[in-house]
């Protein structure tokens, strides 16, 4: 039997005052990685007949390392946003949903902060 | 986790078929959904042959045919005929509409009826509206204002103002629009839905309001606004014809621009 009444739930603990930043930042990496795509799948096609000496040249290139250090922060950035929208929708038990959401935040980190090492190794790395 | 099947004791049987009487001309059948708290019995869907000969054209005139002459058991809401109580809001062919307004030649086949989807049931065809109320009642759909009214006339508003306000007064809170969205089916205890967020921005929108700022605050949540992910359901579903897509992207176009 529950005895609250409609009001009460839908009022619940009230507006969190937040969510406005999630949305802008998710429009906005949305819209960097459009032209930072372009440029990271260009330069992957025109690299793929070469071998690793022509990749490390054209990553050496300050302009090339910092595009696709961008394009690697713009993505995992704007993939755990997206991902914690896709858990918030459809994982209603509490804490398998926080866990989750941590889980996405923390690998988001962790592959952001691999693909920055990787990128500046193979840009001015020995 | 979302649920994506039935529990065993919501799952729809089939029913009874009631036929048309042998005179009748043009018979067309209706399935419609079924369903008896008294009874412990599962949901089921009654088929009735309408003679839609000796019948209104609307769908809401089949059902008061089938009421009156088929099966009086039948349970609906209905109130103004007309498109102005949002009473009769239900399932039609699959499509979330006014029964007095949705005309029966609209539907291809069999015209199947059932009640708004993902609110729990009351009977038949008659859902449980309470929380969709309370959201209503949340976003305080009244006037607000610290300036208190001229003593010898009403708050003015100019024209332009006033007609900011179109396509926004006229929704008649039927729930055709958040009962067909799918945000509002996985998260409506917390998501506010298409019907009231409109409502919301009724009176966001309102030039003699002086509360919009705290009207924002109080939708400025990642479930009671941004849980819409503008699938646009809402905007095919109003029977009234009007956009509620739009006016929750006029919310979130202003949250965003009162911080920059």
């Amino acid at each position: 039997m529950r005895y609250r009444t409609a009001l009460s739930v839908v009022r619940g603990a009230g507006a969190a005052k937040d969510g406005t930043r999630h949305w802008w930042a998710q429009r906005l990496t949305a819209a960097a990685l459009v032209p930072l795509g372009i440029g990271f799948v260009a330069m992957v096609f025109a690299l793929l007949a070469s071998d690793y000496r022509d990749a490390r040249a054209a990553l050496s290139h300050p302009v090339a390392a910092t595009l696709w250090i961008l394009f690697a922060v713009a993505l995992f950035h704007h993939a755990q946003l997206g991902l914690q929208v896709v858990l918030e929708d459809y994982v209603h038990s509490r804490g398998l949903k926080i866990l989750a959401i941590v889980a996405i935040k923390f690998a988001a980190m962790a592959l952001g902060a691999v693909s920055i090492v990787s990128i500046l190794r193979i840009s001015i790395g020995s | 986790m979302a649920r994506l099947t039935l529990p065993p004791n919501s799952r729809i049987d089939s029913g009874k078929t009631w036929r048309a009487s042998s005179g009748a001309g043009t018979v067309r059948r209706f399935v419609v959904y079924r369903w008896n708290p008294d009874d412990g019995r599962n949901p089921r869907t009654d088929t009735y042959e309408v003679d839609l000969d000796n019948c209104g054209p609307m769908v809401l005139d089949a059902l008061i045919a089938i009421k009156t002459e088929l099966d009086s058991t039948l349970t609906f809401r209905r109130s103004c005929r007309e498109g102005v109580c949002g009473s009769c809001a239900m399932n039609i062919g699959g499509v979330n509409s006014l029964a007095c307004t949705f005309p029966i030649r609209d539907v291809k086949g069999d015209v199947s009826i059932y009640p708004l989807p993902h609110l729990p049931v009351v009977k038949d065809l008659v859902p449980d509206m309470k929380q969709f109320y309370a959201q209503y009642a949340s976003i305080k759909p009244w006037m607000r204002a610290v300036t208190p009214p001229p003593p010898d006339r009403e708050r003015l508003q100019s024209p332009e103002d006033r007609d900011r306000l179109d396509g926004l007064y006229e929704c008649i809170l039927c729930a055709c629009c958040s009962t067909s969205c799918p945000s509002y089916w996985w998260n409506g205890d917390r998501y506010l839905g298409p019907a009231a967020l409109l409502q919301a921005y009724r009176w966001i929108a309102d030039s003699r309001d002086e509360y919009s700022g705290e009207r924002l605050d109080d939708l400025e949540d990642p479930f009671r606004l941004y849980r819409c992910h503008t699938i646009m359901n809402c905007t095919r579903a109003c029977p009234k014809g009007l956009n509620p897509a739009k006016a929750i992207a006029e919310i979130k176009k202003m949250m965003v621009v009162r911080q920059l």
